[in-house]
């Protein structure tokens, strides 16, 4: 049996590289990318505090979670069809009407 | 060695290593494809979990349905190799101890919480399962009816999105 620790760690440490490629990486699908590896981590930590506990609430939410996911990748992806089409171009740095 | 164990470690050094993948790699496509290798690696860990039917919908949804569209957006938009840009040194030395701190703090908040968490006399003894399908359907009913709600506006809203303006 694996200690609960370890699946934290590895949640953590993933959580840590969806963060990371979200800052640097500069295609916007790829930043969109980042979001669902920083979302299957906490589906991680979910799935291992339920085993820990031995109680299946955080099984459940994950499911909601995918469910959230699933709406939020269909309507993300809506948007970036929207920007390409737009802007021409995928980069989010070429995405810059906000900025000072 | 504890076989589990090294199940663990084979599934999580694969999963860490199609995280970095994702993130050294140019190409878009590469970035989806070292994803993918991500979520099967995290549905054999909920396997070994005892999360089977996660695990199933994990592959299904995720593995299959979301990074479809993902993959599809991408030959859709003919994206190529990204641009590069140069980094301010700010970012070159700061981001990386930055990084390592928020991975350490919330792997140290993680497991902070697990200590006080009682270990269950047997966790076999979860009846996978039937018994999300019972909880979705009494304790969590009216969560599960919101997100009916929330996919019939998703599908609305990307059919608003995705279609051309009206000349």
């Amino acid at each position: 049996m694996v200690p609960t620790q370890y699946y934290l760690i590895l949640s953590a440490i993933l959580f840590g590289l969806g963060a990371v490629a979200f800052v640097v990486k500069r295609n916007i699908i790829t930043l969109f990318m980042s979001i669902e590896l920083m979302l299957n981590a906490v589906n991680l930590a979910f799935v291992a505090f339920s085993q820990a506990r031995g109680k299946l609430d955080g099984q459940v939410f994950v499911l909601f979670v995918i469910v959230v996911a699933a709406a939020e990748a269909a309507v993300g992806l809506g948007i970036i069809i929207l920007t390409a089409r737009n802007r021409r171009s995928l980069n989010v740095e070429r995405v810059d009407l906000l900025k000072l | 060695m504890n076989p589990a164990l090294i199940v663990f470690f084979v599934l999580a050094a694969l999963s860490v290593i199609g995280a970095l993948s994702l993130i050294l790699q140019k190409h878009p496509i590469h970035s989806a494809l070292s994803l993918i290798v991500v979520m099967v690696s995290l549905a054999g860990l909920y396997l070994s979990m005892g999360a089977e039917f996660v695990a199933a919908v994990q592959i299904i949804v995720y593995g299959g349905a979301i990074m479809v569209l993902f993959v599809f957006v991408i030959m859709l938009l003919n994206a190529g190799e990204e641009e590069h840009t140069d980094f301010s040194k700010l970012a070159k030395f700061g981001g990386l101890p930055l990084a390592l701190a928020l991975t350490g703090l919330l792997a140290a908040a993680m497991i902070h919480h697990a200590g006080s968490v009682p270990n269950p006399a047997n966790p076999d003894a979860l009846a996978s399962t039937s018994s999300i399908s019972m909880m979705l359907f009494s304790t969590f009913v009216y969560p599960f009816e919101l997100t009916s709600f929330l996919i019939l506006i998703a599908i609305m809203g990307a059919l608003v999105l995705a279609q051309r303006e009206k000349t």
